[in-house]
């Protein structure tokens, strides 16, 4: 906190008396908030280890309500701050808007799309990291039934439970997926309670295995989980340390890394949509001394071979987002 | 469907019922007394808050509902000075309660813990464990009984019991203590009793303080209890289902338990079954959420029955000069 705090002070003391004089980058979390353990978190442990390496500022703020998009993303590009990365894909329609008045400015957003000259577009294959999981998931059962809870129905949550589906599938054919959104509101990311009764709802049909892409939410989802003695599987940034060998892995988005490029390449940086998938290291599964215990052998050998035909090409994941559909059944 | 189906469904409803029980029974004295509660979605955010914060900081989750009590009455007292004292428009000074609550812990949580706005999760002590009732293994396998006692009663926080105790409670305390008749009167004729030589305010302000401890309770079972931890909005709408429920109750104990069952076996349901299938339509989840609403709204229009409201409710009483 004690870095972050001088940092920030030297930052505005830095702008205060150079003004725009040189180019530094600026970071701009969602509304989760800069320490929500999860995919903003990433975003800052990034934009840290950037500061660190390099020894250069870098300046950040926390959104507090959706009017304030637009206006945050201005600041910035006013200011002269050169790359503006923001998280998030509620970014994208206030970024359209305002790339286009500042087309010397690098824009990146991620997990969004913003099709103009100067932004780049970070997109994650969410499937493939949930593939694996569900791979893991699906050898772990012993009920062949795993479960996934999902925060707000979006097509992005969807692409996780697709993913997570088609993964299981393919470890244990005979395996049935349960799967359950919280909500359809933004309220979804942050109500643990109802993430821990729809858990204790798919326990009751049988599920031990349950993977949780909802945020806050997922808080809930996890602690049922080791109340009742199941597994469960954390998601974005590594939870396996919420509860320590009762967490099965965690799937990892690295949106830390995405940062770090972003901020390494600096203003002259390739534009336009970037994916980081498996082969780049943009996804991946968490292992770590948590749940090494969890992992058996053959768990660890079937998902290095699956992460190297993923990467090869040679297995196609399918993304819920190319075609609105999920062909693997879920119910 | 099984009967092993039915029984979560049941567990789960008293579950998710509970925390509306107690923001209810919170609404019905603080409206019988004639003050509107907006404020109940704060109260028990706040509350969940202050447990959740108290109980990490502590370790024993009886000092967290202490806690959340306080805080919750705080905010109660808070109301009572704007609404009671200073005659300021209730419905206002509810929702003021509800921003100061959603801003407050959230800031609070962050300047103590550095975790974003949530408190760090409650293990062992910190959390209230689920009971379990005296001979409910022996029972479990008699049929009816069995499953109804040993099962879907069984295994909940002691916070669940004193919940469903509360409303035989609330109901006696209203309907066959004097304090309870006077705390009527005062939600219909203030003047009345005025006249009969009681203080108006300090009844009102009796009122709204039990009903402040009554959301503290509901509180800290969402975070010290059903959840581990606070984490922001954790109330997630709950308190204006709860008001939803006390007009659906009409304003009394037995049916405030019955229209808290109801929404919690609403919610229940759409977290087991996503879509519904009835053989002829499907219902989506969205539709179960918003049936609560739905049925107080037919409830008001005076479709079924008529929901009439204490009549000086929402009012400030002003002594006749």
């Amino acid at each position: 906190m004690k870095l972050t705090r001088t940092l920030l002070g030297a930052t505005a003391v830095a702008a205060l008396t150079a003004g725009a004089a040189w180019a530094e980058p600026a970071l701009i979390y969602d509304l989760g908030g800069k320490f929500d353990k999860s995919f903003n978190e990433m975003a800052y442990t990034g934009a840290m280890r950037w500061a660190e390496e390099t020894g250069m500022e870098f300046r950040d703020i926390e959104l507090q309500s959706e009017t304030q998009r637009e206006q945050a993303i201005r600041r910035f590009a006013e200011a002269g701050y050169n790359p503006v990365v923001m998280t998030g894909f509620s970014m994208a329609t206030p970024l359209e808007v305002v790339a286009a008045d500042y087309p010397d400015t690098t824009f990146v957003i991620i997990d969004g799309v913003v099709d103009l000259p100067n932004v780049r577009s970070v997109l994650f294959s969410e499937q493939e990291g949930s593939y694996l999981v569900g791979m893991a998931a699906g050898m772990a059962t012993e009920s062949n039934t795993v479960s996934f809870v999902g925060g707000m129905d979006v097509p992005l949550i969807r692409a996780f439970a697709c993913g997570y589906a088609q993964g299981a599938h393919a470890a244990n054919a005979d395996i049935n997926v349960i799967v359950n959104y919280t909500g359809t509101t933004p309220a979804a990311w942050n109500d643990p309670v109802r993430g821990s009764e729809i858990t204790a709802a798919q326990i009751s049909q049988g599920s031990d295995v349950v993977f949780a892409a909802a945020g806050g939410t997922g808080v809930g989802v996890l602690q049922r989980a080791v109340d009742d003695g199941i597994l469960s599987i954390g998601v974005d940034s590594n939870q396996n340390y919420l509860h320590p060998g009762q967490v099965l892995t965690s799937m990892m988005k690295r949106v830390d890394n995405a940062v770090f490029d972003a901020f390494t390449a600096g203003p002259e940086m390739e534009t336009g949509v970037h994916v980081m998938n498996l082969q780049s290291g943009g996804v991946g599964w968490a292992l770590d001394e948590h749940n090494d215990a969890l992992i058996t052998q053959e768990m660890r050998d079937a998902l290095a071979a699956a992460e190297a035909s993923i990467s090869s090409g040679e297995l196609a994941v399918h993304d819920y987002r190319s075609d609105n559909t999920c062909p693997y059944s879920v119910e | 469907m099984d009967i092993a189906t039915f029984v979560q469904i049941f567990e789960s409803t008293l579950r998710l019922a509970t925390p509306l029980l107690f923001a209810c029974l919170a609404g019905l004295f603080s409206e019988r007394a004639g003050i509107f509660d907006i404020g109940l979605e704060g109260k028990l955010l706040v509350a969940a808050f202050f447990s959740a914060s108290i109980a990490y900081v502590t370790g024993s989750a009886w000092l967290g509902l202490a806690a959340g009590i306080g805080a919750s009455v705080v905010f109660s007292l808070i109301h009572g000075v704007a609404s009671i004292t200073f005659r300021g428009n209730q419905l206002i000074s509810g929702v003021a309660i509800n921003f100061l609550a959603a801003g407050m812990t959230v800031v609070v949580a962050q300047s103590w813990f550095q975790q974003g706005g949530r408190t760090p999760p409650l293990v062992g002590d910190a959390r209230f464990d689920r009971l379990s009732l005296p001979f409910a293994n022996a029972l479990h396998d008699v049929p009816v009984v069995g499953q109804i006692y040993g099962q879907i009663l069984n295994q909940h926080s002691i916070l669940v019991y004193f919940g469903l105790l509360c409303v035989p409670l609330t109901w006696w305390v209203l309907y066959r203590t004097r304090f309870g008749l006077r705390l009527r009167a005062v939600g219909e004729n203030p003047a009345a009793v005025d006249t009969a030589g009681i203080s108006v305010v300090r009844l009102r302000y009796a009122a709204i303080v039990i009903a402040g401890v009554l959301c503290g309770i509901g509180g800290a079972y969402l975070s010290t209890a059903l959840a581990a931890g606070f984490v922001k909005d954790m109330s997630a709408g709950r308190g204006y289902i709860a008001l939803a429920a006390l007009i659906f109750a009409k304003w009394r104990p037995w049916h405030a338990l019955g229209a808290v069952l109801l929404f919690g076996m609403l919610e229940a349901i759409a977290n087991r079954w996503p879509n519904l299938d009835l053989g002829i339509i499907t219902l989506p989840n969205q539709f179960m959420t918003a049936l609560p609403y739905i049925l107080t709204v037919v409830i008001l229009a005076g479709f079924v029955g008529k929901a009439i409201p204490p009549r000086a409710g929402g009012e400030p009483y002003v002594k006749e000069r």
